[in-house]
């Protein structure tokens, strides 16, 4: 338990006490991120994300306070997850799972949900389909496929009818880079070429004169966030291809926002489709974005993986208050299944049937917003069905 | 003046550790998954003590095989054939023979040659698993095993009582076979091949068939605490595989002390009981913690753990 939640349980306890009532049950949800190492970030914006919902929302729900333990994975290390999921659930006996950055550690601990009857609602791990692994998980934040043919479709309508695709050279990448081979040709555009990239290189000036040479009329680009992202900006700029008439685009995850401080204005005029925006224009947000600042320090950046945060304990707030306080796994699924809710991203569902995310997806450019370069959203895909 | 200690209360010694090992069963009935990994640590730093320890092979790929074990443990498993014994068993045969067939290189080479071999052969299996997505999952790992139950009577629950059963009496097993072949005139060889390789040669030893035949053995028992791992988290990921488990497994065995057969075992179990309680003390900030810790075990002296208690405690014989 760290000293923040602690602090707040305490407070809430106090304030219980103080207006008479008996003192509330707790709830515990065992939150299962990624606090050090390489892969601090995730875990720095799933807590801020948590702690930006309690500053907004309070510690209690269904009449009951609300306790989130969080344990350290370290990375993609789905051993060790699964075995701090199951001490989560005998010996700490969390009602809910959550967090889970890598889709590694959320297969790996999806048995356990079943076995326990535990909820798991994923804040992060994006492979697609993950949710059927367990009939108890439920996903927060988006899968890569669904993000990609907004993107394709806008290229066609905007006249960049030849693309060229770069991805990193996993799977993630590799889903990606399907759902655009499939997407692109359907709106009627044409792949001139496509190359993988290590998964942790930040030379991309071979690669960028290559695609140079190629002549498309668009680059869609998926690298993971920080440095990777940094070096492919750096060198799209370094090797001319702006002034040659070639347009970066892709998901998301190459304008992230906790990295975009270190790209600054190499950036400047990407076009990317993603569910969340930092700059997303809603009352909402704008609270959300200071309770994150006020809980993870005055300069930090929301991602989708704050906005995660927040969400999975939205979702886990509605169905403790649907379920009057009922921490039954089954019965919280239930209540999960269907829920509708206002995010700092929009308006999102959990489809009932996948108990997978139901959200709009948003094209943005990056601009200079006055005090930083951030995503400002210009156009809204609304889901499928 | 170091404690003496007769030769027969040595015996006695190793008799109650595991019965003490035996015993966290009961004292610690919330831990088991921890205590589970803590062997299955313990084997596989047992299995780097016999080519590092004793044959003195620099290996930094040691969890190749570690891996190696895990995939066809799981494979196995997906593939429809989810006896687990068997799984232990291919992955001891698998591992061996891949291991038998690369010691060629490996024990011709110098020290560094070995560390950059060790290295280069990790890299490439990696890369291997990542790129055959349809067979081993790549960077989402290989999902859905579902083991049947342990000789067809005891399903692994969700409190690990199984898992912790299997492991402990599997590891035991093993480790009484390692004990035995270190003890035996063999491991005597390879001790003096590794003390003074020329010397064995003129000795007449035949010194790389040794070798060869303690990487193989080392490498079986690394896949086997690799299938140990596939069928206890019922997953496999490309983390089985990596550098970063072979440089723990060696700073595991290197804190506990090579060449001692327990110093793996002592390592696994300081190392992750340390790690675990400054993991969960500080979820953000246990990776210093822990630096510090080993910092200072280093800075005790020599040989790990085992080193500094043998400068307390002799036995007879030595």
């Amino acid at each position: 338990m760290t000293r923040m939640t602690k602090l707040m349980a305490a407070t809430a306890a106090l304030l219980t006490l103080g207006a008479g009532a008996a003192m509330a049950d707790t709830v515990k949800v065992g939150l299962v991120g990624e606090m050090s190492g390489p892969f601090a970030v995730f875990g720095e914006q799933f807590k801020g994300g948590v702690e930006a919902f309690q500053a907004i929302n309070g510690t209690e729900a269904g009449g009951k306070t609300v306790e989130v333990i969080i344990k350290d994975v370290g990375g993609p290390n789905p051993d060790v997850a699964k075995r701090l999921a199951q001490e989560l659930v005998v010996r700490d006996k969390v009602d809910i799972l959550t967090g889970f950055g890598f889709t590694p550690n959320a297969a790996a601990v999806a048995p356990i949900a079943t076995e326990a009857k535990v909820p798991m609602v994923i804040m992060n791990a994006a492979a697609g389909g993950l949710t059927g692994a367990s009939d108890y998980m439920v996903r927060v934040s988006f899968s890569l496929p669904t993000v990609v043919p907004p993107m394709a479709q806008w290229l066609v309508d905007n006249g960049y009818e030849k693309a060229y695709v770069i991805v990193g050279d996993y799977r993630p990448g590799h889903d990606t880079e399907a759902a655009f081979l499939e997407a692109f040709p359907k709106a009627g555009g044409e792949v001139v070429g496509n190359v993988r990239t290590p998964l942790m290189t930040v030379d991309f000036a071979p690669y960028m004169q290559k695609i140079k040479d190629a002549k498309p009329d668009a680059i869609f680009a998926f690298v993971n966030a920080g440095d990777v992202m940094a070096g492919l900006m750096k060198a799209y700029r370094e090797k001319g291809l702006e002034e040659a008439g070639i347009k970066l685009v892709g998901t998301g995850d190459i304008t992230f926002e906790p990295s975009m401080p270190a790209v600054g204005d190499a950036a400047d005029g990407v076009v990317t489709s993603y569910p969340y925006s930092m700059e997303h224009p809603s009352e909402l947000n704008k609270e959300f974005v200071k309770a994150f600042r006020e809980a993870a320090g005055s300069d930090a950046m929301p991602s989708i993986m704050a906005v995660g945060g927040y969400d999975a304990m939205a979702v886990i707030y509605a169905a403790l208050e649907k379920t009057g306080g009922d921490t039954d796994g089954t019965a919280l699924v239930d209540a999960m299944k269907g829920m509708e809710w206002e995010s700092p991203r929009g308006p999102i569902s959990i489809d009932p049937e996948t108990r997978d995310i139901v959200q709009n997806i948003y094209l943005r450019k990056v601009e200079n917003v006055g005090d930083h370069y951030g995503n400002v959203e210009f156009e809204t895909f609304e889901p499928a069905k | 003046m170091p404690l003496t200690l007769p030769r027969r209360g040595l015996f006695a010694l190793e008799i109650l550790f595991w019965i003490a090992l035996a015993a966290s069963f009961f004292v610690f009935p919330d831990r088991l998954y921890l205590l589970t990994q803590i062997l299955i640590a313990a084997l596989f730093a047992v299995s780097l003590d016999i080519a590092l320890g004793y044959a003195g092979i620099l290996t930094l790929g040691h969890a190749v095989f570690f891996g190696m074990g895990a995939y066809a443990a799981g494979l196995l498993a997906k593939a429809g054939w989810a006896e687990p014994l068997t799984g232990l068993a291919l992955a001891f045969v698998l591992c061996g023979l891949v291991a038998y067939a690369l010691s060629v290189m490996i024990v011709r080479a110098g020290e560094l040659t070995q560390l950059m071999v060790t290295i280069a052969v990790g890299a490439i299996v990696v890369e291997i698993a990542n790129q055959a997505t349809p067979i081993t999952g790549g960077s989402d790992g290989l999902q859905g095993i579902s083991m049947w139950p342990v000789l067809g009577a005891f399903d692994f629950d969700l409190w690990g009582k199984t898992a912790f059963v299997y492991t402990f009496v599997v590891v035991l097993a093993l480790f009484i076979v390692v004990r035995r072949m270190l003890q035996s005139p063999y491991g005597l060889a390879l001790k003096g091949i590794h003390g003074n390789r020329k010397r064995m040669y003129a000795l007449g030893s035949p010194v790389e068939g040794r070798l060869r035949f303690a990487y193989a053995a080392s490498a079986a028992i690394a896949g086997v605490a690799g299938a140990l791992l596939a069928q206890t988290t019922e997953f496999v990921g490309l983390d089985t595989l990596s550098i970063d488990r072979s440089a723990a497994v060696l700073i595991i065995l290197v804190l506990g002390g090579t060449g001692r057969l327990y110093g793996g075992i002592v390592g696994a179990i300081v190392y992750m009981v340390v790690h675990d309680f400054f993991a969960d003390l500080s979820p953000e900030f246990w990776m210093f913690w822990l630096g510090l810790f080993l910092m200072a075990i280093v800075m005790i002296g020599s040989g790990g753990i085992l080193g500094g208690l043998s400068r307390l405690v002799r036995s007879e014989r030595s």
